[in-house]
């Protein structure tokens, strides 16, 4: 933001951080649908379940969620830059294998968080090394290393299960800060704040905007495209692993199926928060409402008994229509515009 | 330009051709007629898949629910022929064939009509579809038992020394190359896909194309969804789960461009045969089938690799020739 102040005099001194209020306008209206959304499901539910309005099905209901959402936070900045990694469920499925298989060796609770972790950042990395550095489509790039990456923990594990985790590992996925807030929700909480700080506050997240909208015009600006997009992918990676040991932790047990198909859930997520696909344009608020309304739907239908397949039926069509209404909206408004003219 | 797609197609063909000759060093039966025969009945639904998907990608889009529509239009002839036992077979494919493009209509009219982006369009899709075989089974399963003989039997037939399941994908391939270069609309979906401006001005209605891509590669699903459900002979929730990225890698070892406009029906298909190869390879070289989905990672991220350097070309040198001009 400051770079604007070493520029002559001549130019006008403020430079708006943001785009003309229109679109601020969008943005803003956008976020206060999605809010409008989760407090009717919220309602809804309080009214559907005798059993929804208490602190520890509150808290027990953001379990549903904070895993995906904290990938869903990197996923959001990687969207935004123009790519998409659809590995993260396989690299939580890698990180998990590894965790497991150093378990089985005595390894403590610090060195299973390290290796969690240290394996998303090289799995993330080596998307980031395939897409910036060999130029690949990130889409083809991250299906393959999908399906390597939970190959690789099939090959380890086969059908079989790794378990033995030290009792001290279980505080990550099932131990509680304080009252009802869980460790998984305020490290979620604190990596949100980070993230929007992250992406609105610095340049760094105004490079990632400048890149999804034109990544030559950017290039040509001086911005390092490509070391930006591997830092993003390496990022995408860590929180991967950040949630595979949430994961490991909450569940206990470690399977090559593990985690399968959330890659589609945590892309739901941060289209579903207002993301364009196509890069570009979005915001950190918007996907941590999405991450809310998800987690809601799933726990409140989950409180009426409605089976989980079922409840993906809901999860498609809000991410179709949710998309779909402002299209539609926009191009009513534009037939009337013309019809006046 | 045609010297190296052709020249793509060759390097894949020789490496599935070694693939075999290898295996067979170890079990001589392998490259045996019968063999082969098996793994090209086992391959023929991905091959029509990858036909299929082959069309979408061609113009720029992505069908993720390709793998959810079959399961879906295996499930509706299932519940059918339970319901309906008397329903003679081609009917029960027919339904399936136009329940599918019913299906693929839906992505095509989200992706035409509102110009959302195809791969959220299918996500949402595929989403909806597997939650749908739920609601219209009731959350069961139809079984072996409750199905028609004549239903199981039409894939497994015997037809001149092959399947009928192996005549399907003959057929599709053989349709499928008509329409890709004998025909005006397959030629269209080449021109949308590799530049929709251009194609625009020739008087090519590109959301309309993109909308047909859909309706093929939803055909192709709902066809598929038979076979695989009378030839697996259970229809449930999760049938063909996660084969939607299967389709899509069998596309992109064929050399199908992600980017749109690069592609050839040969290289689908042969894309296809080479997972095919490799899974019917494994068992006979005492690799554990856990191996499978390794293999087939490494060998889409050597495809794209390998395709890359082809496609690559033209962008890099406007770019490099704008920096020295600055």
């Amino acid at each position: 933001m400051n770079e604007h102040t070493s520029i002559d005099a001549a130019v006008p001194r403020h430079i708006p951080d943001r785009l003309g209020s229109p679109l601020r306008a969008r943005l803003l209206s956008w976020e206060m649908l999605l809010l409008a959304v989760a407090v009717a499901i919220f309602v809804a539910n309080s009214f559907a379940s005798p059993y929804f309005l208490n602190a520890w099905s509150l808290s027990d209901l953001t379990f549903n969620f904070t895993e995906k959402a904290l990938i869903a936070l990197a996923m959001a900045l990687l969207i935004i830059s123009g790519e998409i990694d659809l590995s993260v469920a396989s690299i939580i499925a890698l990180c998990s294998t590894f965790m497991g298989l150093a378990a089985q060796y005595g390894v403590g609770t610090p060195g299973l968080v390290a290796i969690g972790i240290g394996t998303g950042l090289l799995c993330g990395a080596f998307n980031g090394f395939l897409v910036t550095r060999l130029g690949l489509p990130s889409i083809v790039v991250t299906i393959g290393t999908m399906s390597l990456f939970r190959g690789v923990s099939y090959i380890i594990l086969g059908d079989g299960v790794f378990k033995g985790y030290p009792a001290s590992f279980g505080y990550f996925g099932q131990g509680y800060v304080f009252w009802v807030i869980s460790f998984e929700l305020a490290l979620f909480l604190a990596a949100a704040a980070l993230y929007y700080f992250l992406l609105h506050r610095t340049s760094f997240g105004r490079r990632i905007f400048a890149i999804g909208n034109n990544h030559v015009a950017a290039q040509f600006s001086g911005l390092r495209v490509g070391r930006i997009k591997f830092m993003l992918f390496c990022l995408t990676g860590l929180m991967s692993g950040i949630a595979a040991v949430l994961l490991t932790s909450r569940l206990g047990s470690t399977r090559p199926a593990i985690a399968q198909g959330w890659e589609l859930e945590v892309i739901t997520m941060v289209v579903l928060g207002g993301v364009n696909i196509l890069g570009g344009a979005g915001g950190i608020l918007g996907v941590v409402l999405a991450a809310f309304i998800m987690g809601l739907m799933t726990f409140g239908l989950g409180l009426l008994n409605v089976p989980g397949i079922v409840m993906s039926i809901f999860t498609g069509t809000l991410l179709i229509v949710v998309i779909a209404l402002p299209i539609l909206f926009r191009r009513l408004r534009n037939r009337r515009h013309a019809r006046l003219a | 330009m045609k010297a190296l797609l052709k020249q793509r197609e060759f390097w894949l063909l020789a490496v599935i051709v070694g693939a075999v000759w290898l295996v067979s060093l170890r079990s001589p039966s392998f490259i045996q007629l019968p063999s082969l025969a098996n793994i090209f009945n086992d391959t023929s639904i991905l091959i029509m898949l990858a036909l299929g998907q082959m069309v979408v990608i061609l113009t720029r889009s992505i069908d993720l629910s390709m793998a959810a529509n079959l399961a879906l239009s295996g499930m509706v002839v299932a519940l059918l022929n339970v319901a309906l036992p008397g329903l003679p077979i081609p009917v029960l494919v027919l339904v399936a064939a136009l329940f599918g493009t019913l299906l693929g209509s839906i992505n095509g009219v989200l992706v035409w009509k509102l110009n959302i982006p195809p791969i959220v369009v299918t996500l949402g899709t595929l989403t909806i579809y597997r939650g749908l075989i739920f609601v219209i089974a009731g959350g069961s399963w139809v079984n072996a038992h409750q199905m028609t003989d004549a239903f199981k039997a039409l894939p497994r037939a015997d037809l001149g020394g092959i399947t009928v399941l192996s005549w399907f994908a003959i057929v599709a391939v053989g349709l499928f190359y008509v329409l890709m270069t004998r025909t005006s609309l397959g030629r269209s979906f080449y021109a949308t896909g590799i530049n929709p401006t251009a194609a625009t001005y020739v008087g090519i209605d590109v959301g309309r194309t993109r909308f047909i891509a859909f309706c093929v590669s939803g055909l192709v699903s709902g066809v598929a969804g038979y076979l695989w459900i009378a030839r697996y002979a259970v229809a449930y929730v999760d049938v063909a789960g996660g084969f939607e990225l299967t389709i899509i890698a069998a596309c992109v070892i064929g050399g199908v461009s992600i980017a749109g406009g690069i592609g050839t029906v040969a290289g689908a298909v042969l894309g296809a045969l080479f997972l095919g190869v490799v899974n019917n390879a494994l068992p006979v070289v005492n690799i554990s089938p856990f191996w499978q989905m390794a293999i087939s990672g490494l060998a889409i991220l050597l495809a794209v690799i390998f395709n890359a350097r082809i496609e690559r070309k033209r962008g890099r040198i406007i770019l490099k020739q704008a920096e020295h001009a600055a």
